[in-house]
């Protein structure tokens, strides 16, 4: 791995070299109830509307990977017979400026499924290709448990990771477009002081998790308590609205629509994403609902994220941003489900 | 960043690389023609469907117990087991009941509708592995559907396989599938057992439920045959093949020789929209074929 310094106020310069393609990145969008600021990923067209120190999104980035409703393809009918068009909708190569790790550790786990499996989507596939990826160190806040979820560091999946240190940033640099990049403003080669500072700043924000989540066991612990009644109380509180789905940076799920356009000369294939949680998830024609109550749904959700992704690929769906749990209105959050499971409450 | 937009054109060209030879797979739905279609019952009908294009027809290769995606382009995209003969490949049949937007707006088509079809899908009996021994396939309802290609497939290599038995339960005689084919599959020195909850003036076989002709044919095979000798399908609703697994578990027949196909609500046959999971299992990628140690080990699999 290449390590680079820059002032500060290099980045601005790395901002206007970048923007030619569209620059996603943190931006204040308002604020909520209690006054506090809300952050969220948008299309930023001026550096200093970037707030790179932004302690976490109320949505992830997934909305630029994985949009929210997708055309799948479209098709003109004609007297009986009909053509199938398929476009990826990607139009353009996007930056994503400033994501924290566990954002792009959400996209290496979204990888696995969507694209380094049986059938890869080449919707998400073309998009994430198609991305230039800046990380940005952050400090944890009270609902992030990423440590214990091993994804509060990111070792692929992006092409240039920052890190503040005061002045300047500390750069890593993973990709030969990130170190082309960066050839057009002014860096420095990381000196001793400078791993030493970095050292520092990965040392505070390790100190700093005031949640955490036990997954010793986790997969064994989830089979044994399968029956157990803390599921059902957890249930009760659901209200099984799918923001939990909404909100999280590696829920993918969705349900697919076509509709005939008014003239019936044209139809489209439509993909929504969709939530576990929502009632008619697992309902089949005729009625039957393989999952009928909302403890059921909930429960399910949580051996797919902790048991089941586990199985498969050696680590859980679950990257510890805590979203879900800021989001949720009957206050139902991971740690503390995963605790009760545990029996430690 | 000309480097990156690359992956968006190559894609076009149909490159050599298989990802992405894959990634345009995705979508891709073969053109097919409805044939010809006729009702076997009130509500189900037989498709013949036939992938367009001589050259995909020919490639179309599955294996008995896999299932097609059937498109309507506006209206729908829906799992159906392919019915038929695998010998035929791209030539198939689909037995579907009308019970949805997209069934009851099929069962208005008529012969020479195109439709698409992508897959095959899922995973399938093991019949190679069969060979040998004695086969039970036994079908509840509209589980005969699944069953018909592994039957069939029986059928052409009949040489290859011991005694075959097929149980067959159904509500009541005008819902029995297949009745023109009865015969044959007997000739083939198959024996065909069939049991209705309820019969009508022209049914004489005999009336209750599938476990009681179960009993009696697993009492023909002893529970030697069963122990060492024989593989069996299950095809129907969740509360049939679970009485009738137990059963054949007790009569010795182990559980990874026994297969059954399930069914959950599916919206990509691709392992992507994660509607058809079990636990944490994809119906569509993993199944819907499972041994039953397998079911057995699946959380809320029954
Ligand atoms: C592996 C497999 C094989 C099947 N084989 C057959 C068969 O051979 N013959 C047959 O008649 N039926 C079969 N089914 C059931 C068939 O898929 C449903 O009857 C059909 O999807 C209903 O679609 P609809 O649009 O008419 O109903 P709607 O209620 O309008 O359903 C809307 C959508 O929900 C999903 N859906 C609803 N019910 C089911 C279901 N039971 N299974 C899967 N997806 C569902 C589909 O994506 C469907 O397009 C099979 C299902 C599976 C999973
Ligand atoms: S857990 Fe919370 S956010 Fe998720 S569906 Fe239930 S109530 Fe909604
Ligand atoms: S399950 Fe909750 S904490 Fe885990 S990644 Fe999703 S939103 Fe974040
Ligand atoms: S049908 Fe979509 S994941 Fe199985």
């Amino acid at each position: 791995m290449i390590f680079k310094v820059f002032a500060k106020d290099e980045l601005t310069r790395l901002f206007e070299v970048l923007s030619v393609n569209r620059v996603v990145g943190p931006v204040q969008k308002g604020l909520d109830r209690k006054n506090r600021p809300i952050y969220s990923f948008e299309v930023v067209d001026n550096f200093d509307d970037l707030r790179l120190d932004y302690p976490s999104t109320l949505y992830p980035a997934k909305r630029y990977f994985l949009p929210f409703e997708e055309t799948l393809s479209s098709f003109t009918l004609e007297s009986g017979s009909w053509e199938k068009h398929v476009d990826y909708n990607v139009y353009q190569p996007q930056v994503m400026f400033g994501m924290h790790a566990c954002d792009i550790n959400a996209l290496n786990k979204l990888d696995k499924v969507l694209i380094n499996s049986v059938h890869p989507t080449p919707y998400y596939a073309s998009k994430r290709r198609n991305m230039f990826i800046i990380g940005i160190e952050c400090m944890p806040q009270p609902h992030c448990f990423c440590r214990s979820m091993g994804a509060d560091t990111v070792q692929h999946g992006f092409d240039m990771f920052l890190t503040d240190l005061g002045d300047r940033y500390f750069a890593e640099i993973l990709s030969s477009t990130a170190y082309n990049y960066l050839l057009k403003i002014k860096t420095m080669e990381a000196s001793e002081t400078d791993h030493q500072e970095y050292r520092q700043v990965v040392r505070e924000k390790s100190s700093k998790f005031t949640t955490h989540v036990d997954t010793t066991d986790l997969t064994k612990i989830l089979d044994m308590e399968f029956q157990a009644d803390v599921w059902k109380q957890w249930g009760d509180k659901c209200l099984s609205c799918g923001t939990c789905a909404n909100v999280c940076p590696t829920c993918y799920c969705y349900g697919v629509q076509e509709t005939v356009d008014m003239n019936l000369q044209a139809a489209t294939k439509t993909k929504q994403l969709y939530s576990c949680n929502l009632i008619d998830f697992a309902e089949v024609a005729g009625g039957h609902n393989f999952r009928p109550e909302a403890h059921i749904r909930l429960k399910y959700r949580y051996y797919h994220k902790h048991r089941g992704f586990v199985e498969a690929f050696e680590e859980s769906l679950c990257v510890g941003c805590g979203r879900c749990g800021e989001s949720c209105l009957a206050n139902i959050n991971v740690p503390e489900v995963i605790a009760s499971v545990r029996y430690e409450e | 960043m000309v480097e990156k937009i690359a992956f968006v054109d190559v894609l076009k060209d149909k490159a050599v690389d298989d990802l992405l030879h894959d990634l345009s797979r995705f979508e891709y739905t073969y053109k097919a023609e409805i044939t010809n279609v006729y009702p076997l019952t009130q509500t189900e009908r037989l498709y013949q469907i036939q992938i367009k294009d001589p050259d995909e027809r020919n490639r179309f290769i599955f294996r008995p117990g896999q299932f097609v995606m059937l498109e309507l382009p506006g209206i729908g995209e829906s799992p159906f087991s392919i019915s038929s003969s695998p010998l035929r490949r791209g030539d198939i049949e689909l037995c579907i009941r009308g019970v949805g937007n997209l069934t009851n707006f099929l069962a208005r088509l008529e012969r020479g509708a195109e439709v698409g079809i992508s897959g095959p899908f899922g995973t399938s009996f093991p019949v190679e592995t069969m060979q040998g021994q004695n086969i039970m396939l036994i079908a509840g309802g509209l589980g005969l559907v699944p069953l018909r290609a592994p039957i069939l497939h029986v059928l052409e290599h009949r040489s290859r396989y011991g005694e075959v038995d097929i149980i067959y339960g159904a509500k009541q005689p005008s819902e029995l599938l297949f009745t023109y084919q009865y015969e044959m599959w007997r000739k083939f020195d198959i024996s065909l057992n069939i049991i209705v909850d309820k019969a009508d003036e022209s049914w004489q076989g005999p009336v209750g439920l599938i476990t009681e002709t179960l009993k009696e044919r697993i009492v023909v095979r002893n529970a030697e045959t069963l122990a060492s000798n024989t593989f069996a399908i299950v095809c129907g609703p969740p509360v049939m093949f679970k009485y009738v697994c137990k059963m054949l578990t007790e009569a010795g027949l182990p559980m990874q020789k026994m297969f059954v196909s399930l069914e959950r609500r599916m919206h990509c046959g691709r392992g992507k929209c994660c509607r058809c999971n079990i636990g944490s299992t994809y119906t569509c990628l993993e199944g819907p074929v499972f041994d039953y140690w397998t079911v057995m080990n699946l959380k809320e699999a029954i």
